[in-house]
């Protein structure tokens, strides 16, 4: 297989955010899910019911698949999400966490 | 905190939306319009304001075309609200939305639901895998970001099929394949309706001028595959399907898959509007009257979340239902332009019965296997559906009740149409008898602390007292 | 369309949490058994159940009421065992005990004062609730809000899954060869040589016994039986959290979290008719009470919410009657359709198979109503 890399056809100001630990950059205006799209980045998340893995999918907001903890809030739409210098973001594993 | 109350809401800021808002601002009435996105121009002009000459060269004229939209709507007097979530509509017509994490409140006189539409599911053995996207998704990555991916696989049908892939080959992207599940036949049904469609020819040479291009661009393109499944464990690996009279694998970690647009129907359900089943596209429509009402009381609908017809004939009925609403709330219209618009909305839609005969979804998409998932959020398969349906859950709700069909995240956007037609096929009725999900507030997730802080009819947050037993 | 078949030994009508738990019980009793059903809009109270197996507060006022609920609670381990074992899923039955929050010195002192009213409700059993402090309360549900000053906690409370509950009774039925029509709301209900028929839209339905189970629609289906039961909806509404790790460790009379992980929040007691709409200020009176009382969940994001309409006799205890009229027809009601569902199936079941209810039901008849002497009860 040709892997399908992804990639951008034009460059603006990039900034950058941190996945599962590791540097990702990005571009202004990207939501979260394009930005990680672009950095070759799939899997987003453990589904809570069976613990598939899960990426994006519709990329307008309607179908709850690329949700992600972003800095610490579980389950965050990530293609409804602006991308922010330092932002921290994390694979959602299953359901959400809360802090008693 | 008192909610402020406008002449007219606009809810969506794509075409349909933006169009009426422009229209409605320049008749005199207050304005407001809604819409999560951070700029507007929906999901069809995604990213019109801040794409650049080389993405616009990309995307096409057509796309182009929406920046005199977003401008005149930007320049009007209308408000606009984005990164705005609209989570309910009360029986009185009062709007709970949030906004920067709070939620308010807004008392519209009247409500233009311009939600626009989704893209119909497409079960298929796989479709959950990580690197399955719709076609849409592809197309939001490149006007929204500038993102493509290289040997991508299209799968299914319709015109946006075609665009996705002339707009990669633009782009330097070539797709690997197009999988075309179009069954045998559609093309020549579809020509008994070319006399009509040739009032709007130039949608036609369009299209004819996509498939071209892509032809030319030495896109492998399978015809009348049926089959069609994704391979994979972590993520896609292969998609499978017969064309041909053989069967094919192509190796591939990038699928995008698309069979038409419907309706979104969350708001129109929440509600309460009067929704009719289309055979012939199988989908819902909400029920509107020839002022764009629906049966709820001051919630009208326009564009694409009405009937699919397109971005253009969208923009046009916006502004024509913003000039109805302006006749409905006593303001003076000229009939001329009214007319005018009609005629245009009218040339736009000419073209459809032939897209529709030739792209309605194939049958075997709307028959999924048992084993395939269906609702994707709570992992319910066609063949559990059916069980519980042979034991005698009369219908979607029901179904919802036993399986958790429709109770995750998405509430149902995702698997709503395709739930709707198992249960019909195999109780042997119509999706219209069989029914839909009622769709409850909020129509997306908010959190429990936003809820706690809201007090829509009082000025400060009320100091809860009690047992909390009541 | 048909004129239908010959006829089952017991008609039910009304397959909600209460028809449906006793035509399993009369099938698993070799019962030929058919349910009639109205179709996918309808009031159904079942799918607004909060899922509570609750014992503590029952019955105050009604000490029959109050056993009753016990010995239901009691049958819920081998009703759950036996209906998973015919049906093949899990009503997800747990009895971890369950907790009513107390967030002021009058509720604390109300329920003191219940706990002694109640205390010989069960004899040598005893009632079984003890009020914990705050610091008792800390022990064995951490997380709660500075608000929460006490607790009442039962070991006989727990909780189900009221959607699998349904469920499992349905298959159930089916397994033991039980018909359930569905899109056939009763029209009438009337006698039929020795039994009755039922006619509905997709045709009429015999049996030699029925039993109305049809939640408010008993009010207008009983008389022509000479059943009168007195019913007022009270709606209530419920939040749903998206799935969370676990985080309850038991049922609370408002808050539940599910095997699936989501948290359900309630309740509102509301004179609205029968409306099921879901209504803003009640449900951010729902969310602030719940951020109150367990403040983690703040930052749990809600999926749904969720209104139904609850039956309620006007003492808010159970109605449970043969006609005297119509011997053979019987009318049950009760909104309690998850806790007395293991007395339904195991207890009352077996009394429609013979035919007759056992004398300790005879305060449930709606007989109680009739001099007009009964007023509103807790419940």
């Amino acid at each position: 297989m040709v892997p399908s890399r992804a990639r951008r056809i034009e460059e603006v100001r990039t900034i950058s955010f941190e996945f599962e630990g590791l540097a990702v950059q990005a571009q202004e205006g990207d939501s979260v899910a394009a930005a990680l799209t672009a950095a070759g980045i799939v899997d987003l998340r453990d589904s809570p019911v069976s613990g598939a893995p899960r990426g994006i999918y519709c990329m307008m907001g309607a179908c709850f698949d690329c949700l992600v903890e972003i800095d610490g809030q579980p389950n965050r739409q990530a293609c409804m999400c602006e991308v922010r210098e330092g932002l921290v973001v994390r694979r959602q594993q299953g359901r959400a966490e809360l802090e008693l | 905190m008192s909610a402020r109350s406008v002449d007219l809401l606009v809810i969506g800021a794509g075409p349909a939306g933006i169009a009426a808002a422009t229209e409605a601002a320049g008749l005199g009435l207050s304005v407001s319009v809604m819409d999560e996105q951070s700029r507007p121009g929906g999901q069809i002009y995604r990213g019109i304001e801040t794409a650049s000459p080389k993405r616009l060269a990309v995307l096409g004229k057509d796309y182009a075309a929406g920046r005199s939209l977003t401008e005149s709507f930007r320049s009007s007097a209308a408000e606009y609200l984005p990164d705005t979530l609209v989570w309910n509509i009360g029986s009185d017509r009062s709007v709970d939305f949030s906004r920067g994490g709070r939620a308010q409140q807004m008392n519209p006189s009247a409500i233009l639901v311009a939600t626009g539409a989704l893209e119909r599911p497409m079960p298929i053995p796989g479709w959950t895998l990580p690197g399955v996207t719709t076609a849409g998704a592809l197309q939001i990555l490149l006007k929204s970001s500038g993102i493509v991916r290289d040997n991508c696989v299209l799968a299914g049908a319709g015109p946006l099929l075609w665009l996705v892939a002339t707009q990669m080959i633009a782009a330097g992207a070539r797709p690997a394949a197009i999988v075309e599940n179009l069954p045998r036949g559609r093309i020549v049904a579809g020509l008994r309706h070319l006399p009509g469609a040739l009032r709007a020819r130039e949608y036609l040479f369009k299209g004819l001028a996509m498939i071209a291009r892509v032809k030319a661009a030495g896109v492998p393109v399978y015809a009348n595959a049926t089959g069609l499944a994704i391979e994979g464990s972590t993520q896609a690996e292969a998609i499978t399907f017969s064309s041909g009279g053989r069967q094919h694998r192509i190796e591939t970690d990038a699928i995008a898959l698309h069979q038409g647009v419907v309706p979104n129907q969350q708001i129109t359900r929440l509600v309460g509007a009067e929704h009719r089943w289309d055979a012939a596209q199988a989908c819902f429509h909400p029920v509107l009257d020839a002022r764009f009402r629906t049966s709820a009381d001051s919630i009208y609908v326009a564009g694409d979340g009405a009937a699919i017809n397109g971005a253009r004939p969208a923009a046009l009925q916006g502004r024509l239902a913003a000039l109805l609403i302006a006749e409905d709330q006593g303001r003076r219209v000229g009939t001329e332009r009214i007319r005018r618009l009609q005629a245009g909305i009218a040339r736009d839609k000419s073209v459809r019965p032939m897209l529709e005969t030739i792209y309605a979804p194939a049958p075997e998409i709307l028959a999924p296997a048992d084993s395939t998932l269906i609702c994707r959020c709570e992992e319910v398969t066609a063949g559990e559906i059916r069980s519980v349906v042979d034991l005698g859950a009369p219908g979607p709700n029901q179904i919802k009740s036993m399986l958790r069909a429709g109770m995750g995240p998405c509430q149902g956007r995702v698997c709503g149409l395709a739930v709707a037609q198992i249960i019909a096929d195999r109780k042997g009725e119509t999706p219209e008898e069989t029914g839909y999900y009622r769709i409850r507030p909020p129509i997306k997730p908010i959190t429990l602390a936003e809820l706690a802080a809201y007090a829509p009819d009082e000025d400060a947050p009320r100091a809860a007292s009690g047992d909390a037993a009541a | 369309m048909s004129d239908t078949d010959d006829g089952a030994d017991t008609l039910v009508v009304g397959g909600g949490l209460v028809g449906a738990a006793l035509a399993w019980g009369l099938a698993r009793l070799g019962e030929r058994v058919t349910v009639i059903d109205e179709g996918d809009v309808a009031l159904r109270a079942s799918r607004g159940n909060f899922g509570l197996v609750w014992v503590q507060s029952k019955g105050d006022g009604m000490s029959e009421y109050a056993r009753w609920t016990r010995q239901s609670a009691d049958l819920w381990t081998d009703f759950a065992d036996e209906l998973e074992a015919a049906s093949g899923v899990s009503p997800e039955y747990q009895k971890p005990g369950g907790l009513h929050f107390l967030l002021s010195e009058a509720a604390l002192e109300a329920k003191r004062a219940q706990i002694n009213r109640m205390h010989n409700v069960n004899g040598a059993l005893g009632y079984g609730v003890e009020l914990l402090d705050r610091k008792a309360l800390d022990g064995i549900f951490p997380g709660l809000g500075p608000d929460v000053i006490a607790g009442s906690y039962s070991p006989h409370d727990g909780h189900a899954s009221p959607l699998k509950l349904l469920r499992a009774l349905h298959a159930g039925l089916a397994a033991r060869g039980g018909r359930y029509v569905s899109d056939a709301k009763a029209q009438a209900v009337e006698r039929d040589g020795s039994g009755f028929v039922v006619r509905t839209a997709k045709g009429s339905f015999r049996g030699g016994k029925v039993v109305l189970a049809a939640g408010h629609g008993n009010k207008w289906l009983g008389p022509s039986l000479g059943l009168n039961v007195p019913l007022i909806p009270e709606k209530g509404q419920i939040l749903v959290t998206e799935r969370i790790r676990p985080l309850l460790p038991m049922p609370t009379h408002v808050l539940r979290q599910t095997t699936e992980g989501t948290v359900m929040i309630g309740d509102s007691h509301e004179d609205t008719g029968y409306s099921t709409d879901s209504e803003t200020p009640v449900l951010t009176r729902i969310a602030r009470d719940a951020v109150r009382s367990f403040p983690a969940l703040a930052g749990a994001r809600i999926v749904r919410s969720w209104g139904a309409v609850r039956i309620l006799s006007p003492d808010g205890c159970p109605i449970y009657q043969e006609s005297e009229s119509h011997p053979g027809a019987f009318s049950v009601n009760c909104h309690s359709g998850v806790t007395l569902a293991g007395a339904h199936a195991l207890s009352l079941a077996p009394m429609l198979a013979r035919g007759k209810l056992d004398s300790e039901l005879d305060v449930f008849s709606s007989r109680r109503f009739a001099d007009g002497s009964v007023t509103r009860a807790a419940h």
